[in-house]
C-alpha cells in the first residue's frame, strides 16, 4: 500500500468511526443511566434516516439534520414515558423485551409510511465534491463527518461536565442508588436521557443518508454495531464510546484495505470478545460501584399443585396428539417442542443461573450443524448424528463458558453475543464444511422417522424428557447451588460452593440442551442454514422465556408455544405481521409482567 | 339418449369447473418488499387473466399466498402448512437462495412440485437439483454469461471484482472469472472485494479497488450496497475511464433508486420496461398499468410468468398430481412478455432470458440504452456439463 | 484447633495496611479484634477469611498453611463465616438455605437428580432450632426481620461444623437489645462445641461483654492483646482510642 492509500483508508476509517460514535453515544448514555439495554436504538437510527430523507427535499438537507434530531428526541421521550416508565419496577430484562417489541413496530411503521423502496438521500449541498488527497480523492462530506464526530464528543463532554443535568447523569451512571438518595427526580432524568440518546441516534441516522440509503434492514445492523462500540468502550462511558468507535472504524477500514474484507463480517465481534476477555468492563469503563444484587422471586422454581396438574394434562394431550392431529399440526407441534427445549435451556441460564445470554442460538446452531454435517458428509445414521449434536454444543459451550467466567450481567450477555456472532460468521463463510450462506440440505432422517407423526413422537419424547430433566435438575442439589451462586456469590463461596465451576457447568449444560434442540430442529426441517445461530434466534429465545415468565419453570415452554403459534398465525392472517407480533408482545409485557405462566400457580411473595 | 349424453357432458364440465387447483405461493414479502410487492401484483394480474378466460385447461386457479418469514426454517414450516393443510397442488415462490434451496429440499421429500420463481442460485437446478424443482428466473450463471461477450470484447487486462459475500455473489464472481478467462486467456484479476451483504463499507472498498488500478470492474452488488457503491465511486471517480459490468443493476427495483446518481455507460442485465415495444410486452405493460396504476418491475414479470407457467403445466397435464405436472413442465413452452420460453427437461431451468444494455440518465432517472434481449437458452453450459453437475 | 497468624503484611500502593501482625486463636476462645478506622482490622480480617492475599506472612490452621486460599477451601477446612451485612440466599426459604449449606458442606452438590428439598430435613430443622428459627423454617428468607436473618446466617455458618467462626461486625445494624441476644446465642453455640470465634466489632459493650480476649490494632500493627480487663487498662490503647475518638 502506498502512503496516500494508507492515509485515505485512515480517513475512511475516521469517517466511519464518526458515524459509529453518533449512533453509539446515545445508547451508552441511555444504558449508563437507566441500565436499559435498548434494542430499539437501531430503530431510532433507522427512523432518523427515513425522516431525514423525507425532509431533505422539503426543507433542505442541512435544516433536516437538526429537525430530525429534535423529532427523534420526542419519539425517544414518548417511548420512555409510554412504555419503559411503566416497567421500571417490573422483573429485570422485561424492558429489553419491550424494546424488542418496539423494533418490530418501528420496522413495519417505516414500511407502511415510506414504502418498500430503499431511499438514498441527496448529495449534501455545498459538500458534494471531493478533495484531492495524494493519488486519490476523499469526499468533502466524509471530511465533515470526521469533524462532526469529535465535535459532538466535545459538546457532549462539556454538557456532562458543566451543566447540572450532566452532573446528575454522571452521578446516576456511576451509582444509581446514590442519585435516588440525593432526591433527584429520577423519572424526569430518565425521560431526558432517553430524549437526548434518541436525538443522537436520529442525528446519526440523518447524517448517514448521503452515504447510505434509508432501508428497512438498517435497524438490526445498526444496533449490532452500536452494542459493540458501547461495550468495547465501556458501558456508560462517552470517551470510551469515542475510542471504541475509532478502533472499530479503523480496524474495518484496514481489513478492507489489506484484502481481508471477509473478516469484516465478524471482526467487530472479535474485537469485542478480545476486549471483554481482557478488560471485562471495556476499554474505559469502570466496574460498577456496587454489585447489583440479582434478586429473583422465583418461588424456588417449584411447581405447585395447579401447575403440576396443568403440565400433566398438557403432556398427556401432547402424547396423544398423533392419534388425532392433522399432519400440519404435527409439524407445528414438533417445532414448538423443539423450541420449548431451546427456551428451557436458555431459562436454566437466565433463571436459576442468573446469567443473561444474548447468544444462546450459537449452541442451537452448532448442534444443528454438527448433526447435519455428520449425517450428510460422514454418513452417520440419524440417531448417532442426533446424539452428537448435544455433545458438540456442550464442548463449544464449555469453551465459551470458560471465556465468560469473569463476567456477569450485561458484559456477560455481550460476550455471549460476540461469540455467537463469530460462530455465525464462521458458519456463513466456511463453504466446504457448512455450505456457507446456503447451508446444508437433504438432512432427512430415513426409515421410520421420515413420517411427520413418528418424528413428532420422537422429538416430543426427547425434548420433553430433556425439559423434565432440566426441571428436575433445578430442584436438585446442583440446582440449589446454582441458585445460591446467583443469590449471593460471597455467601455461596463461604458455604463451600465453587461458584465459577457451578456456573460453568450450568452454562455448558444449557449449551448441551440447546444443541439437542438444534439437532432435532435440523432433522425436522431437512435443512440447516446460518440463520439457525444468528442473533435473531437468540432474541427469539429471550422473548419466549420472558413472555412465558422467567420466574416459573412453565414459562419457557408456554412462551415457546405462544410465540411460535403467534408467528405462524399472524404471518398467515395479517399483512403487517411483525407489527402485530410487536403489539401483542408489548400488550403482554404491560399487562402480565410476570409472564403468561404467572397466570397460573402461586404468585411470588 | 341424446339427453343422457347432454347430461353427462354438462355434469363433467361442472365437475371440472368445480375442481379448483390451488397454487401455494410463499415468499419473503416483508424482507424484500421492494422486489416482492411488484411480484405479487404480477401474480395477481396473471391469475385474474387466466381465470377470466376460463382457467387452466378448464380448472380455476386459486393462489394461496404466505409470507415465509425470510428464513429457511420458517419457510419450511410455511411450505408444510401449504402442503398439508391447504393441500396445494404446486408450490411456488421464494426469493433468497437459502430459502429456495430449503423449500426445494422439502418439496423433494414431500413429493410436491416446486416452481422456484426468484432464487438465482445455480445449485437449485444443478448440484442440488431434484426431480420436483423447476426454476423460472435466469440463474446467476446465466446472467453472468450474458455479459461475458461484451466484457471480452473490451480486451481489458486488469479486472477488479466486487460482490456481496454470500453464495450469489461468490458464484457470480467465480463464474465471471471462469468464463472471462476462457474467452480471454490473458486476463488478470487484480482485486477482489467480498463485502458483507447490505453492509458494504463503500468508501474503503472503493479506495481498495482504486488502489489496485484495474482497467475494468465487475460487480454483483445490488440494492443498498449498489447505491452506496455508486455514490462513493462517483464521488471518488473510481469509474472514470473504467468500464463497469454489474449484474441486475438494470432492473427497475435496483436502478430507480439511483436517480441522478445513475452511472452512465455501465453494462448491466435488467429490464428496460419503458423501451420494450414488442406486442407481447406492450400488452402486458398496458394490462399491468391498467390493473395497478403503476409500471411493471422485473419482479412483476417474474410473478406474472410464474403463474402462467403453473397454468400452462396444469393445462398440459390436464389437472394436478405431481408426476403429471413434472411430465408437463419438462419442455413446457410458455408465452411471456419477453419471449416464448421453455422449461428444459435437462435441468428444469427455464430459458427465460434477460435484457443486457448500458445505463444512461434521462430526466434525472436511470434507464437502459443499447439494450437487447438475450435468450436464456443461449447462455447455458454444454448439456454434458449440466448432467455431471446434476449427478444424473 | 489453633489458628496461627504470623507476620502478616499487606500494602495498597504506598499505604501499608498491615505491618507484620501476628496472633493466635485457640479452641474455646472468643477473640475480638478492634481498632480505630483505618487501623487495618478489615484488611487483617479479609486476609484470614481468604478474600485477600497477604504480601507476606502466613495464616496457618492446625499447621496447614492456608494463606491466600479461596473462601470455599477455608470453608472445607472448618472455617465458618458471617458477613457485616447479612448474606443469605434470598430466593430460598429458611429451611432451604440450611439444606443447601448442609448439602454443600457434605459434598453433595454434584447431584443433578436428587431432590434437594428432601435432603437433610431433620438436621436442618435441628440447626434451625439451635438458632431459634424452627418456627420460621418455611418462610421465604427474604421476608425475615434483620435480626432473624443474622441468626439464619449463623445457622449457615454452623452447618459446616466449623472449628473457627469468623464474624465481621456481627451486630452491625442491630438494636442494642438484639445485639446482646445474638451474642448470647453465639456464646452458647460456641461453648457447646468449643468453637473458636474471631470477630471484629465497633460496639465496645459487645466486645467487653462477650470476648475472652481482645486484640487491638493500630496503624497496621498489633498494639495490645489480652483479657478485656487488661486491654481496657492498657495505656497505649487508651491513648489510641482517646486520640482518635
Amino acid at each position: 500500500m502506498s502512503a496516500s492509500a494508507v492515509l485515505l483508508q485512515f480517513l475512511n476509517g475516521l469517517a466511519g468511526a464518526s458515524s459509529l460514535f453518533l449512533l453509539a453515544s446515545g445508547l451508552s448514555l441511555i444504558f449508563g443511566v437507566t441500565r436499559v439495554v435498548n434494542f430499539a436504538h437501531g430503530s431510532l437510527y433507522m427512523l432518523g434516516m427515513y425522516l431525514a430523507v423525507f425532509l431533505a427535499p422539503r426543507i433542505g438537507f442541512w435544516p433536516a439534520l437538526p429537525v430530525t434530531a429534535l423529532a427523534l428526541a420526542f419519539v425517544g421521550a414518548a417511548a420512555e414515558l409510554v412504555v419503559l416508565r411503566r416497567l421500571r419496577h417490573a422483573p429485570e430484562l422485561l424492558q429489553l423485551l419491550a424494546t424488542f417489541a418496539l423494533v418490530l413496530l418501528a420496522r413495519d411503521f417505516a414500511l407502511w409510511t415510506w414504502g418498500p423502496e430503499d431511499m438514498l438521500g441527496p448529495r449534501p449541498p455545498g459538500l458534494s465534491g471531493a478533495f484531492e488527497v495524494g493519488n486519490g480523492r476523499f469526499p468533502e462530506y466524509d471530511a465533515f463527518l470526521c469533524l462532526l464526530g469529535p465535535s459532538v464528543f466535545v459538546a457532549l463532554t462539556l454538557v456532562l461536565r458543566r451543566t447540572r443535568w450532566g452532573v446528575l447523569v454522571r452521578a446516576a451512571t456511576e451509582d444509581r442508588e446514590m442519585t435516588g438518595a440525593l432526591g433527584v427526580n429520577e423519572r424526569w432524568l430518565f425521560t431526558g436521557v432517553f430524549a437526548v440518546g434518541a436525538a443522537l441516534a436520529g442525528l446519526g441516522g440523518a447524517t448517514a443518508i448521503p452515504r447510505e440509503p434509508a432501508s428497512l434492514g438498517v435497524d438490526l445492523a445498526a444496533i449490532a454495531d452500536a452494542f459493540v462500540v458501547v461495550v468495547v468502550g465501556g458501558l456508560g462511558s462517552i470517551p470510551g464510546a469515542f475510542l471504541a468507535a475509532l478502533v472499530v472504524g479503523e480496524v474495518k477500514a484496514f481489513c478492507i484495505a489489506l484484502g481481508l474484507e471477509r473478516l469484516v463480517l465478524g471482526v467487530e465481534f472479535i474485537v469485542m470478545a478480545i476486549v471483554l476477555v481482557g478488560r471485562p468492563w471495556g476499554l474505559l469503563g469502570r466496574p460498577p460501584a456496587r454489585a447489583v444484587p440479582r434478586r429473583m422471586d422465583d418461588a424456588g422454581f417449584a411447581l405447585d399443585g395447579r401447575e403440576r396438574l396443568l403440565a400433566s394434562v398438557a403432556a398427556a394431550l401432547l402424547l396423544l396428539a398423533p392419534l388425532v392431529a392433522s399432519e400440519y399440526s404435527m409439524v407445528l407441534l414438533t417445532e414448538i417442542a423443539v423450541l420449548a427445549l431451546f427456551a428451557a435451556s436458555l431459562h436454566l441460564l437466565l433463571g436459576p443461573g442468573g446469567m443473561v445470554s444474548f447468544g444462546h442460538a450459537a449452541y442451537f446452531g452448532i448442534g444443528a450443524y454438527a448433526a447435519g454435517i455428520l449425517l450428510l458428509k460422514e454418513g452417520w445414521p440419524a440417531w448417532a448424528a442426533l446424539a452428537a449434536a448435544p455433545a458438540a454444543s456442550f464442548a463449544a459451550a464449555m469453551i465459551a463458558g470458560a471465556l465468560c467466567a469473569r463476567l456477569s450481567d450485561v458484559y456477560l450477555a455481550m460476550l455471549t453475543l460476540a461469540l455467537a456472532q463469530i460462530a455465525w460468521s464462521i458458519a456463513y463463510q466456511w463453504d466446504s464444511l457448512t455450505g456457507g450462506s446456503n447451508g446444508l440440505i437433504g438432512l432427512w432422517p430415513k426409515g421410520a422417522l421420515a413420517d411427520v407423526h413418528a418424528y413428532y413422537s420422537a422429538a416430543l419424547a426427547l425434548a420433553g424428557g430433556a425439559i423434565l430433566f432440566i426441571w428436575r435438575a433445578v430442584g436438585s442439589p446442583f440446582g440449589f447451588a446454582l441458585r445460591a451462586s446467583r443469590d449471593s456469590q460471597a455467601r455461596a463461596e463461604t458455604v463451600g460452593i465453587d461458584v465459577r465451576a457451578t456456573q460453568w457447568i450450568a452454562f455448558s449444560a444449557a449449551g448441551l440442551f440447546a444443541g439437542l434442540a438444534g439437532g432435532l430442529y435440523a432433522f425436522s426441517k431437512g435443512s440447516i442454514s446460518p440463520e439457525s445461530l444468528d442473533v435473531t434466534r437468540s432474541v427469539d429465545g429471550l422473548v419466549m422465556v420472558l413472555l412465558g415468565g422467567v420466574q416459573s419453570l412453565l414459562g419457557p415452554p408456554v412462551g415457546a408455544a405462544l410465540l411460535t403459534w403467534l408467528q405462524d398465525m399472524l404471518a398467515r392472517e395479517v399483512p403487517y405481521w411483525r407489527a402485530a407480533i410487536g403489539a401483542t408482545v408489548l400488550a403482554l409485557v404491560l399487562l402480565l409482567p410476570q409472564g403468561v405462566a404467572g397466570l397460573v400457580g402461586r404468585r411470588p411473595q | 339418449m341424446r339427453f343422457c349424453l347432454y347430461l353427462v357432458l354438462t355434469l363433467s364440465a361442472a365437475s371440472l369447473q368445480a375442481q379448483t387447483i390451488k397454487l401455494g405461493e410463499l415468499n419473503s414479502y416483508k424482507v424484500f418488499p421492494a422486489f416482492l410487492e411488484p411480484y405479487k401484483k404480477g401474480m395477481e394480474l396473471a391469475l385474474e387473466e387466466i381465470n377470466a378466460k376460463g382457467g387452466a385447461g378448464g380448472h380455476k386457479l386459486e393462489l394461496v399466498i404466505r409470507d415465509d418469514g425470510g428464513t429457511p426454517g420458517d419457510a419450511v414450516r410455511v411450505a408444510e402448512e401449504l402442503i398439508a393443510r391447504e393441500k396445494v397442488d404446486l408450490l411456488m415462490g421464494t426469493f433468497a437462495s437459502n430459502v429456495g434451496l430449503a423449500v426445494a429440499n422439502l418439496a423433494n421429500q414431500r413429493k410436491v412440485v416446486f416452481l422456484a420463481s426468484e432464487p438465482l442460485t445455480d445449485k437449485l437446478v444443478w448440484e442440488d437439483g431434484n426431480p420436483y424443482t423447476f426454476r423460472l428466473r435466469p440463474s446467476t450463471y446465466m446472467q453472468v454469461a450474458m455479459l461475458i461477450p461484451e466484457a471480452a470484447k473490451l480486451r481489458k487486462k486488469r479486472w477488479a471484482l466486487v460482490y456481496p459475500n454470500y453464495e450469489y455473489g461468490q458464484s457470480a464472481a467465480a463464474s465471471f472469472k471462469k468464463l472471462l478467462a476462457r474467452a480471454q486467456p490473458d486476463v488478470e484479476f487484480v482485486a477482489e472485494q467480498a463485502t458483507p451483504l447490505n453492509k458494504i463499507d463503500a468508501g474503503a472498498v472503493t479506495q481498495a479497488l482504486a488502489d489496485a488500478k484495474p482497467d475494468a470492474i465487475f460487480s454483483a452488488l445490488f440494492a443498498v450496497d449498489l447505491q452506496k457503491f455508486v455514490r462513493e465511486g462517483n464521488t471518488r471517480r473510481l469509474f472514470a475511464g473504467r468500464p463497469v459490468f454489474n449484474l441486475l443493476a438494470g432492473e427497475p427495483e435496483y436502478l430507480d433508486p439511483l436517480k441522478d446518481e445513475t452511472p452512465e455507460g455501465w453494462w448491466v442485465t435488467g429490464y428496460p420496461w419503458k423501451e420494450i415495444d414488442t406486442p407481447a410486452h406492450r400488452r402486458f405493460r398496458d394490462a399491468y398499468r391498467k390493473r395497478w396504476n403503476d409500471y411493471p418491475r422485473a419482479g412483476s414479470v417474474v410473478g406474472y410468468t410464474a403463474v402462467y407457467s403453473a397454468a400452462g403445466a396444469i393445462a398440459k397435464a390436464g389437472g394436478a398430481g405431481a408426476d403429471r405436472l413434472i411430465a408437463a413442465l419438462k419442455g413446457l413452452q410458455v408465452d411471456m412478455p419477453f419471449a416464448t420460453i421453455a422449461y428444459r427437461a435437462l435441468d428444469h431451468q427455464s430459458t427465460m432470458g434477460a435484457y443486457i444494455g448500458r445505463l444512461a440518465k434521462k430526466d434525472g432517472q436511470g434507464t437502459m440504452v443499447d439494450w437487447r434481449y438475450v435468450d436464456g437458452a443461449s447462455v447455458q453450459p454444454p448439456d454434458a456439463e449440466v448432467r455431471a453437475l446434476r449427478k444424473e | 484447633m489453633k489458628l496461627e497468624v504470623r507476620e502478616l503484611r499487606k500494602s495498597y500502593g504506598a499505604f501499608a495496611a498491615l505491618r507484620g501482625v501476628s496472633f493466635e486463636v485457640r479452641s474455646g476462645e472468643r477473640v475480638a479484634m478492634i481498632g480505630p478506622n483505618g487501623a487495618g482490622k478489615s484488611t487483617c480480617f479479609n486476609v484470614v477469611n481468604g478474600q485477600l492475599r497477604p504480601d507476606a506472612g502466613t495464616v496457618r490452621l492446625d499447621d496447614i498453611d492456608v494463606s491466600g486460599r479461596a473462601p470455599r477451601h477455608l470453608a472445607r477446612l472448618g472455617i465458618g463465616r458471617t458477613f457485616q451485612t447479612a448474606e443469605t440466599f434470598a430466593s430460598m426459604s429458611v429451611r432451604e438455605n440450611v439444606q443447601l449449606a448442609l448439602l454443600s458442606h457434605r459434598g453433595r452438590c454434584g447431584s443433578l437428580v436428587a431432590n434437594a428439598r428432601c435432603a437433610f430435613v431433620a438436621e436442618a430443622q435441628a440447626l434451625l432450632e439451635r438458632v431459634g428459627l424452627a418456627a420460621q423454617a418455611d418462610r421465604a428468607s427474604a421476608s425475615l426481620a434483620y435480626a432473624d436473618l443474622k441468626r439464619l446466617e449463623l445457622a449457615l455458618a454452623l452447618a459446616g461444623e466449623p472449628k473457627l467462626l469468623l464474624m465481621d461486625e456481627p451486630t452491625a445494624g442491630m438494636a442494642p437489645q438484639e445485639r446482646s441476644e445474638l451474642m448470647r446465642l453465639v456464646v452458647e453455640l460456641a461453648e457447646r462445641d468449643s468453637t473458636a470465634v474471631l470477630f471484629t466489632e465497633h460496639d465496645m459493650d459487645v466486645v467487653f461483654g462477650f470476648a475472652t480476649r481482645v486484640l487491638v490494632l493500630h496503624a497496621g500493627a498489633l498494639i495490645a492483646s489480652g483479657t478485656p480487663e487488661a486491654v481496657r487498662a492498657d495505656p497505649r490503647v487508651r491513648e489510641v482510642y482517646l486520640g482518635s475518638a
